[in-house]
């Protein structure tokens, strides 16, 4: 919370407050990731502007109370813009002793704990690494607490509602949203609302769990009454007028891909394989049967990436998501695309690594793979979205580029830009141009290596057209016939014209803007995909103390755009902030020679903003 | 504009691509291409359907001497490839061309899961029992022993049987045929095009450069007759120069024996009658080895089923029939929305 005064609201005295971070925090098998999302939808329906972030383990269900199965959904809100989920949460919402344990560090000082003291037994306080009842010896003094047996009025609220014991227990993170319902003044009726219709079939465990809001709303209305706690008001953002929803960067994806080869006149091919976090891609897609969207689970990740092309080569669009293992897998696929200049769209939903890593935890170490990482001289366009409604946008361009160069186009997004949400402007797919695809039917003259002047694409001549019958694959091909050629010049002119064929789409990329500040000045602080939030954030708190500080946000990785080099050198500073270890400041300082700093993070979690702006203030000092 | 291209009946030639075909001479793989085109014009199959499909390796090379549409891809991934192609444009013919290291080494996987979901294609394995195109290693169908450039010492893991391996995935059709049988292979292959689903050949080609006379014990001209039985849908397991061999079940066992009719009062009546649509037959057939058994050649089983793509296609079409005229705008504000002033 950065600021606060003292309102009355409807009888009630609410202390309103700017921003507020609040995380829930359980066992993974305690519905903490819905009961994120039904707060952040009931917060984006208050009108506050917001952004979240889910963290959870990589197990399904870890033993449970162990402080390596603990789940935790993060909601930052507030009436001022926010970009992103908050670097230390305002108020902690513990079902467990070990949720206390793994969160409470993170914690403002200050900050307000609810825990459920049902669960603070010795058992679970033991496999949690407690010795002795936090509660109970004083180590939670610098944070203000609110102790509720929440298991025990949750089995009361929702007793005789004809719930098995294990079930009724289930509902308990429903008596901690109300709770939290009351404290910031929401609205039950939009969860009441998706209770029913959720569990329609199963009426009365959506009357149970409808009783566990009201009973932990009621629980906060009696200890308010009590005076003991202070509720808040967080008033609506100032949002540009318009229609919105909340959405998670995967829905985002999977929507741009299909609102993409709709504007392309195609239909799709999806083929992926399981893989965490991309696999809500395919089960996104496969739900959008109805806008001719073939969706195919394939046996391996290799599979995936060759079934999707072999949709390209149809006349399709061929589509594949995963994430850093699975695109390795995909690599020697990718390559043929490149060499038959097919077009085929590659979604990486980044994960920490190398090898299995940290699949649920977000990294954006995958850069070098994107750009560099095939075999021999095998461009391909790279681009990347910074939140997680950008990726609906990103998903577009890249089905643009894709069928208008004829090429694999990489669109990078990450583990936190998949699973978090934040509010959207909807926006009019009608409005949004289309690019047309031209497939070739003229006999006269065809050749199956035939280029457009201007973009050097390969025209797409589709099996089933009369007279067009050639052959394709991964030899080296004349540039004239596109037979098979072993010639030494042809392969130099056939390498030369795929570089130039990618490069050349730097002419049609929009140039590089300034993502906040002046276009030139003391630093800036360049970033792409989900570190966007915190460095616009940093960037901004560093502008307010009067200091020459901007902001480049790069979308497109390669090619980059051209008029980059020239912006970065307008600054006497340049800070590349990533999640790896110095990714796009090595392809900076190649292509530029520019004497780049890196700001540096792979702990699987995002950026803080703190973190930025401490990186910011130190640069600015030396 | 587009310009008819095609005479009113398309002959051999006419399959056959303008591109110098570049095998070693005398490989197998010639007669094969030529089984193929003719194959394609006894049923007068249109080019611009077809398409050929292809790994890597001597048999991949196949796509580029046909005059159809053709797709020489990467390592074992034909298939998957194929399956993407099938299920973008389902009207399209696919033939998938490989060999045995690019079907059962590196693209076993693959081969495994087209043959289950039953796409429909007709998969074409060249078994050579050798790496050709590496020069001369061994293969995952080589005997024991093989001594190749890796295996100087001879090869010591037992090969793998394309044909069992087929049936044990799934396959609804599977067939095996030789490169030296110039007027079986063409039928084997129009029947493997008639039945829908995946359909699964193994042609037994000769290497004539790394693995040559492989399959001489039961090809060759002067043993053929007797180490080979071209078996026949509702005809009996009869075979031999003399035409007195004949397959029956052993009795008691369940396993086939070769006997010998008018011997041992065995007559034609006790010789089994081959039934295509008889796995456990099929299975018993292809596990028939020489020099014991004669090897079977033909249609060993053909139970066609629902293929793959059709069944895709129609969940997308009663899709596409439960919401008409879907609407992209529609489907992004169908969950719940709210209004900025």
């Amino acid at each position: 919370m950065e600021g606060s005064t003292a309102v009355a609201v409807e009888g009630t005295i609410r202390e309103e407050v700017e921003d507020v971070v609040v995380r829930f925090a359980g066992d993974s098998g305690d519905g903490i990731q819905i009961t994120g999302s039904q707060f952040t939808l009931t917060t984006a329906l208050a009108g506050n502007d917001l952004s979240t972030f889910p963290d959870f383990p990589a197990e399904i269900r870890a033993p449970q109370g162990t402080t390596f199965g603990v789940s935790a959904f993060q909601i930052h809100f507030g009436s001022r813009e926010i970009r992103t989920a908050g670097d230390a949460p305002d108020v902690l919402v513990a079902l467990n002793p070990a949720a206390l344990k793994v969160n409470l560090t993170d914690l403002n000082k200050g900050g307000l704990i609810i825990v459920d003291t049902g669960t603070f037994t010795d058992r679970n306080l033991k496999k949690a690494g407690y010795e002795d009842n936090p509660l109970e010896n004083g180590s939670l003094d610098d944070f203000r607490t609110i102790a509720v047996n929440i298991t025990k009025n949750t089995l009361e609220a929702v007793k005789d509602l004809g719930l098995s014991q294990k079930e009724a227990v289930r509902c308990k993170n429903m008596y901690a949203l109300g709770l939290v319902y009351w404290l910031y003044g929401r609205e039950r009726e939009p969860t009441v609302h998706w209770l029913n219709e959720k569990f329609s079939k199963r009426p009365e465990i959506a009357i149970s769990n409808i009783a566990a809001v009201n009973a932990g709303h009621a629980f906060g209305e009696t200890t308010e009454a009590s005076g003991e706690t202070s509720v808040y008001k967080v008033a609506p953002a100032k949002i540009e007028p318009g229609l919105y929803r909340t959405i998670t960067g995967i829905e985002a994806v999977a929507y741009g891909l299909a609102a993409g080869v709709q504007k392309a006149g195609l239909r799709m091919t999806f083929a992926g394989y399981p893989i965490t976090p991309a696999s809500g891609v395919l089960h996104t897609l496969s739900k959008l049967k109805q806008f001719d969207i073939v969706t195919f689970q394939a046996e391996d990740e290799i599979a995936a990436v060759c079934a999707a092309l072999g949709g390209s080569y149809a006349g399709t669009l061929g589509v594949t998501a995963s994430s850093g293992p699975g695109i390795a897998l995909k690599t020697e696929a990718i390559g043929l695309a490149i060499s038959v200049e097919l077009p085929l769209v590659i979604v990486n939903a980044q994960r920490a690594g190398p090898s299995t890593g940290l699949p649920t935890k977000t990294e954006q170490s995958d850069l070098y793979q994107a750009v560099y990482g095939r075999n021999a001289d095998a461009p391909l366009v790279v681009i990347a979205a910074r939140s997680p409604a950008d990726n609906f946008d990103v998903a577009i361009e890249a089905t643009r580029l894709a069928t208008k160069y004829m090429t694999p186009v990489m669109l990078l997004t990450d583990g936190y830009l998949a699973n978090a949400s934040e509010p959207w402007k909807l926006p009019d797919v009608d409005a949004i141009p289309d690019f047309p695809v031209k497939f070739p039917s003229d006999t006269e003259g065809f050749s199956p290596s035939h280029r457009d002047a201007k973009t050097l694409a390969r025209n797409w001549p589709v099996p089933g057209t009369p007279g067009l019958e050639h052959r394709i694959g991964g030899i080296e091909k004349s540039y004239k016939s596109g037979n098979l050629s072993y010639e030494a010049a042809n392969h130099q002119k056939m390498t030369d014209v795929r570089k130039a064929k990618i490069d050349g789409i730097a002419e049609d990329i929009p140039n590089q803007k300034v993502t906040r500040g002046d276009a030139k000045g003391d630093v800036v602080v360049v970033g792409w995909g989900s570190t966007f939030g915190p460095i616009t954030r940093a960037v901004q708190k560093v502008q307010a103390d009067g200091h020459k500080v901007s902001h480049i946000h790069i979308r497109y990785i390669w090619p980059l755009p051209k008029n980059l080099g020239s912006l970065l050198k307008k600054f006497k500073k340049v800070i590349v902030a990533e999640m790896n270890t110095g990714q796009l400041i090595t392809v900076l300082r190649s292509e530029y020679l520019i004497n780049a700093q890196g700001l540096n993070k792979t702990s699987g979690q995002p950026f803080k903003v703190s973190e930025v702006e401490e990186a910011i203030r130190e640069s600015l000092r030396k | 504009m587009n310009v008819a291209t095609h005479p009113e009946k398309l002959t051999v030639k006419d399959y056959a691509s303008d591109q110098e075909v570049r095998w070693c001479p005398g490989c197998g793989d010639y007669s094969i291409v030529r089984a193929m085109q003719k194959a394609l014009a006894d049923i007068q199959a249109p080019l611009e359907k077809t398409a050929f499909i292809s790994g890597i390796g001597c048999a991949s090379r196949f796509p580029y001497y046909m005059a159809t549409y053709g797709f020489h891809t990467i390592h074992g991934r034909a298939a998957s490839i194929a399956t993407g192609t099938k299920l973008a444009n389902p009207d399209l013919d696919i033939w998938v061309i490989s060999g045995d290291g690019d079907a059962l080494s590196i693209g076993g996987n693959h081969l495994m899961h087209v043959l289950r979901r039953n796409v429909d294609l007709q998969y074409i394995l060249f078994n050579n029992e050798i790496y050709g195109l590496t020069k001369g290693q061994y293969s995952p169908t080589s005997k024991v022993g093989t001594r190749s450039p890796s295996t100087p010492q001879g090869s010591i893991d037992s090969p793998l049987s394309a044909t069992e391996f087929a049936l044990g995935c799934g396959a609804r059709f599977v067939a095996r045929g030789i490169d030296t049988l110039p007027k079986h292979l063409p039928e084997v292959f129009k029947r493997a095009h008639a039945h829908k689903g995946a359909s699964f050949v193994e042609v037994f080609q000769n290497c004539i450069v790394y693995n040559d006379g492989a399959y001489d014990h039961f090809t060759a001209k002067d043993v053929a007759a007797d180490h080979q039985i071209l078996v026949e849908h509702k005809k009996p397991l009869i075979f031999g120069a003399d035409r007195d061999q004949g397959i029956r079940m052993r009795p008691g066992r369940i396993e086939l024996e070769v006997v010998t009719i008018s011997e041992n009062g065995v007559t034609e009546a006790d010789i089994l009658v081959h039934d295509e649509t008889n796995k456990s037959l099929a299975t018993l057939l292809a596990h028939m080895e020489s020099p014991a058994f004669p090897v079977a050649i033909g249609v060993l089983y053909c139970d066609p089923a629902e293929t793959y793509e059709a069944a895709v296609h129609a969940q997308v079409d009663a899709e596409k029939k439960a919401h008409p005229k879907p609407d992209l705008n529609e489907l992004l504000r169908s969950g719940p929305t709210w209004t900025i002033e």
